[in-house]
């Protein structure tokens, strides 16, 4: 399958099944397009009269292009076939290990955003602060069940991880002593809305976190219209300065601003600008996930400016690249070189298998955002998985298990989606979430084409 | 070739034979927590 768009003044070509990107002038664009489906002395006729203007189009030229164009399918570069379906089931087989862990240590929040999933930190549920002995226990388990693994990953997150703090400490002391005997390598996320950010916080994290993702949705209209405290004020004027205090500590560490992006603010560039302004450099945006009728939904109506946006983020960011002072964006970071393998990329996000939410009370859930939904959950810190039935679902959840994908350009890139948000909105894991779809496409589309300005420049 | 440049990618069908360690970070883990996508992700394998 070919992908074929026009982005900046660029003609680009992606062969999904290779992955393979070319750069392309309008007359190699056209011809790539008729390859496959027409002779080649037509192709010329159509050509030579489309391009009969321009003096460097002759007869002889065009049959040189289409030289290479048959030298690309050749090397496999354009038109592959994809060879690469039958490694799934290897795959189903080989996902036995768990390698991160989503630690819910507080099911409660000092902020009542509007959009969030989590209802305000309690996932449908009581509130709840995870004790010492159950994040002990999810250390062990991840340990005991991460076979060869080396790397790590276990994120704090909430509700507002912050709100159960001296515990975190003490959990990431823990896992540290255990480095040595198991032979593991932890990796540690924290995810805030910055509320009870201190000196201390600043300090342990800088030292110990592996990334932390500090929520703020941009401007503060923007930010203050639904993240708000429990007396319904805005918590901008709280956040930033403690965010830029601990960004400013934090040295060369990762770290992201997260925002969310609703109705509300679907120019939300300008969010991540103002951010820029306030200093921050390493920013990612998420449309928002919710139900369709709820009053901050993106529309359908929306979705042309929501795609514009993209469109002009990505512009800006090789303007201010090129000006020397760039920002990164989470989902324009593609690495085509060193990017990962392809089992990777065929096998999905992970959840359910070897990434795991645990609740404050131990049960264990195929990832987060699934955490309330009694009948997906698979087991416990104690007993293990007690769920095999609905792993076994996840297990098989790859990208050729979803019939949308399979014709999908971007699948590659993809690896099948959000298992989470395909069931909210199809309410099977299998299907797909076509907005999110069509979003990640335009990311992709966008993110390709600053690989082909930066190719080009060098 | 003066009208095709073709950027230099990953070869797939190679990482069939050296991919695979999983030693990469989980996909969710980092910044976005409702979205997946792999095309950001590093790959740690030092022997590709
Ligand atoms: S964008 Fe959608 S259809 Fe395409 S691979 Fe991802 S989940 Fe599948
Ligand atoms: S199901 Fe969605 S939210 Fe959950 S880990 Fe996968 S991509 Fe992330």
């Amino acid at each position: 399958m070919v992908h074929q768009y026009k982005l900046n003044g660029y003609n680009i070509v992606i062969d999904s099944n290779s992955s393979s990107v070319h750069n392309v002038d309008p007359v190699a664009y056209d011809m790539i397009a008729l390859y496959q489906t027409t002779e080649a002395e037509e192709i010329i006729r159509q050509m030579l009269l489309k391009y009969g203007d321009d003096p460097t189009v002759t007869d002889e030229e065009l049959r040189v292009v289409l030289e290479d164009i048959r030298a690309l399918e050749q090397s496999g570069k354009l038109y592959s076939p994809d060879t690469f379906e039958n490694l799934d089931l290897d795959l189903t087989l080989r996902n036995s290990v768990v390698k991160a862990l989503c630690l819910h240590v507080a099911h409660t929040c000092n902020l009542d955003c509007q959009y969030c999933f989590a209802a305000q930190g309690k996932y449908q549920g009581e509130r709840a602060i995870m004790s010492l002995e159950v994040g002990k226990q999810a250390i062990d388990y991840l340990i005991a069940n991460s076979g060869t693994r080396t790397n790590l990953e276990v994120d704090f997150f909430g509700g507002e991880p912050l709100m159960n703090w001296k515990m975190v400490k003490d959990v990431v002391q823990y896992a540290r002593s255990r480095e040595l005997d198991s032979h593991k390598r932890f990796r540690f996320t924290l995810t805030t809305n910055g509320v009870l950010i201190d000196d201390d916080v600043i300090e342990f994290c800088n030292k110990e976190m592996y990334n932390v993702v500090l929520s703020l949705d941009g401007r503060p209209e923007t930010h203050d219209r639904l993240r708000k405290d429990i007396h319904g004020c805005g918590s901008y004027d709280v956040i930033v300065p403690k965010f830029k205090k601990l960004v400013e500590a934090r040295g060369d560490k990762e770290y992201y601003m997260r925002g969310t992006f609703t109705h509300f603010n679907t120019d939300f560039t300008n969010d991540l600008f103002h951010m820029a302004d306030l200093g921050f450099s390493e920013l990612s945006m998420e449309p928002v996930v919710c139900a369709p009728g709820d009053p901050y939904a993106i529309t359908e109506a929306d979705m042309p400016t929501v795609m514009e946006h993209y469109e002009i983020l990505a512009k800006d960011m090789l303007q201010r690249k090129a000006d020397g002072k760039p920002i990164t964006f989470y989902h324009y970071m593609v690495d085509l070189q060193a990017g990962p393998c392809i089992y990777k990329r065929i096998s999905g996000c992970g959840s359910g298998t070897e990434y795991l939410a645990v609740t404050p009370w131990g049960d264990l859930y195929p990832c987060h955002q699934f955490v309330g939904e009694t009948e997906y959950c698979l087991g416990n810190l104690q007993d293990g998985i007690t769920n095999p039935q609905k792993q076994a679902e996840f297990k098989q959840c790859n990208v050729y298990s979803h019939e949308e994908c399979k014709t999908c350009w971007a699948r590659l890139y993809c690896a099948g989606g959000c298992a989470a948000n395909a069931y909210h909105a199809t309410g099977s894991i299998t299907g797909v979430y076509e907005q999110g779809c069509r979003l990640f496409r335009k990311r992709m589309e966008c993110a390709i084409m600053m690989q082909v300005a930066e190719a080009q420049e060098d | 070739m003066k009208r095709i440049q073709t950027l230099q990618t990953r070869d797939l069908e190679q990482s069939v034979k050296v991919g695979g360690c999983g030693e990469c970070q989980t996909s969710c883990q980092s910044a976005c927590k409702t979205s997946c996508g792999i095309a950001n992700q590093q790959c740690e394998n030092k022997n590709k």
